[in-house]
């Protein structure tokens, strides 16, 4: 049984479910009740684009206790085509060779075990675009 | 709103501090400044804190920590802002003192990082834990991503992110309450490992415990605890978006700039007046990121402030005359305090070799998180 914690997580992170400000377009992910732009409170969902652009990105060397079997790996910020962005670990390549700029794709995969009963816990990762 | 007037001050060294308790560092901060104000009262404390909860399994440190110094009844709380929890608790008390609801106030700052936690997680604790620590993100994992972007928009180069770790080493060698009181050379700083690319060992401030103390009044009643008050010209306080991911430069500290603003307008002054500034350099970057936020250096050109000397002590705007966070050490919820201090007694003329000739007026910044919160206080000698 994955906690609710993890469950409620499930729209944003296996489905890219996001939501696009009716008065002012303006995309958030994941949804929210207020819109940072214009403060509205209408809003249509709406699922990103499984691709973006690197804005900025990192290699972590040293990672929390529950990553130490990945390290070192990339993560990134990716802004999606509806101008979203979210930060997400880069993989299936060198690390060192995420750079601003760089394309990826969005992909669903295995991120990290959770509590001492170690549930498996999903979601997006990107990887270059093909 | 009434003057308020920092009177007394007290801090324990900062380091891997073995021997003393969480308690028992805040007892050595606060009877200090009680002490040099000669003051057997209190009307109430405020006490920022990180996360004594996640470091060593105690929460409740309003009436734990007024007991410790045999202050049990006197209205006490803690304030949390992740990195900022000492600047914020010095807000608190400031707002305490000039409402009129008490005419004696401790702030503290407290944190003891030393006794087994998990600090690379509880730090992490800061940001956004679903949408960032999920995804194995770390502090200096985030501070990258602002130094590549820093990188991007403004030519930064890992050699200006070394040259902050040097000039701070070289003001913390003079430091006696300073973690690491030596100097190191760049190759040292470019050749150290790397935690989060491209930020490296020696960009970072390391892990410490500490805590220190500050005794607020109001201006005209300050003369009854010293002769060398010195007043709080602003205290402000200012967020940002929680996520790097939402903002719209990541190479930006809004909340860092905002904080100032309104810090420069309530006080009345620009930023050419001030003459000592300690800013939140909990990685090098975010030095250049906040001199940069802050005006003290023309928009852009933070990258070669520490090399040139412009933030050095005997430059035109020393920063971080402490050591800063990077030498002096980081007990996150006491770093906003210790900042505090040190401007306190550059005003007073107390900082012996690190001493700015004729300080007047200096400015403390310090933030949380990944620049999501940011406090600012202007201090002037009277």
């Amino acid at each position: 049984m994955p906690s609710p914690r993890y469950w409620r997580e499930i729209p944003t992170r296996y489905r890219l479910e996001a939501a696009r400000c009716t008065g002012c377009g303006k995309v958030a992910f994941p949804a929210r009740p207020v819109c940072p732009e214009c403060r509205g409170r209408e809003w249509e969902r709406i699922h990103l684009s499984w691709r973006g652009k690197v804005v900025t990105s990192t290699v972590v060397q040293v990672p929390p206790s529950e990553f130490q079997m990945e390290a070192p790996y990339a993560v990134a910020l990716v802004e999606t085509p509806e101008g979203a962005r979210l930060m997400t670990q880069v993989v299936d390549c060198e690390p060192s060779s995420v750079q601003p700029g760089m394309e990826v794709s969005l992909v669903f995969r295995r991120l990290r075990k959770e509590g001492r009963g170690g549930i498996l816990c999903y979601g997006y990762k990107a990887v270059p675009a093909a | 709103m009434r003057e308020v007037a920092i009177v007394a001050a007290g801090m324990t060294r900062f380091g891997e501090l073995w021997e003393t308790s969480l308690r028992g560092l805040f007892a050595e901060a606060a009877l200090e400044a009680l002490q040099a104000a000669r003051a057997d009262h209190l009307d109430s404390i405020v006490v920022g804190c990180m996360s004594a909860g996640q470091f060593v399994g105690q929460e409740h440190l309003g009436p734990l920590l007024a007991d410790e110094i045999g202050m049990a009844g006197v209205a006490a709380t803690h304030v949390e802002s992740a990195c900022a929890s000492g600047g914020v608790a010095l807000h608190a008390a400031f707002l305490e003192v000039a409402s009129g609801a008490s005419d004696l106030a401790l702030a503290a700052g407290v944190e003891k990082m030393t006794d087994g936690a998990d600090v690379t997680a509880v730090l992490a604790t800061a940001a956004d834990q679903e949408r960032e620590a999920y995804q194995g993100i770390t502090f200096p994992g985030l501070y990258a991503m602002i130094a590549r972007a820093h990188m991007q928009a403004k030519g930064t180069t890992e050699e200006d992110l070394a040259w902050v770790a040097v000039k701070n080493h070289r003001h913390g060698a003079l430091n006696p309450k300073a973690q690491f009181r030596r100097e190191v050379t760049l190759e040292e700083v470019m050749g150290s490992s790397l935690v989060a690319d491209p930020l490296r060992l020696l960009h970072c401030s390391p892990v410490s415990d500490g805590a220190a103390a500050v005794l607020l009044c109001p201006l005209d009643q300050a003369r009854r605890y010293t002769d060398r008050p010195v007043r709080i010209r602003a205290s402000a306080l200012a967020t940002s978006t929680m996520a790097l991911a939402d903002r719209k430069d990541p190479s930006v500290l809004d909340a860092v700039q905002r904080s100032g603003e309104r810090a420069y307008r309530t006080a009345g002054v620009a930023p050419p007046d001030i003459q000592v500034a300690e800013v939140h350099d909990c990685f090098a970057i975010a030095e250049i990121c906040c001199i940069e936020a802050l005006g003290l250096v023309p928009p852009c050109s933070g990258r070669h402030a520490a090399r040139t000397g412009l933030t050095a002590l005997g430059g035109k705007i020393p920063v971080n005359t402490s050591g800063g966070l990077k030498s002096k050490g980081h007990p996150v919820g006491a770093t906003g305090i210790a900042q505090a201090i040190e401007i306190f007694e550059q005003l007073r003329g107390e900082a012996g070799a690190r001493q700015v000739k004729d300080a007047r007026l200096g400015l403390a910044q310090n933030m949380g998180g990944s620049g999501a919160s940011s406090v600012v206080h202007i201090l002037e000698r009277v």
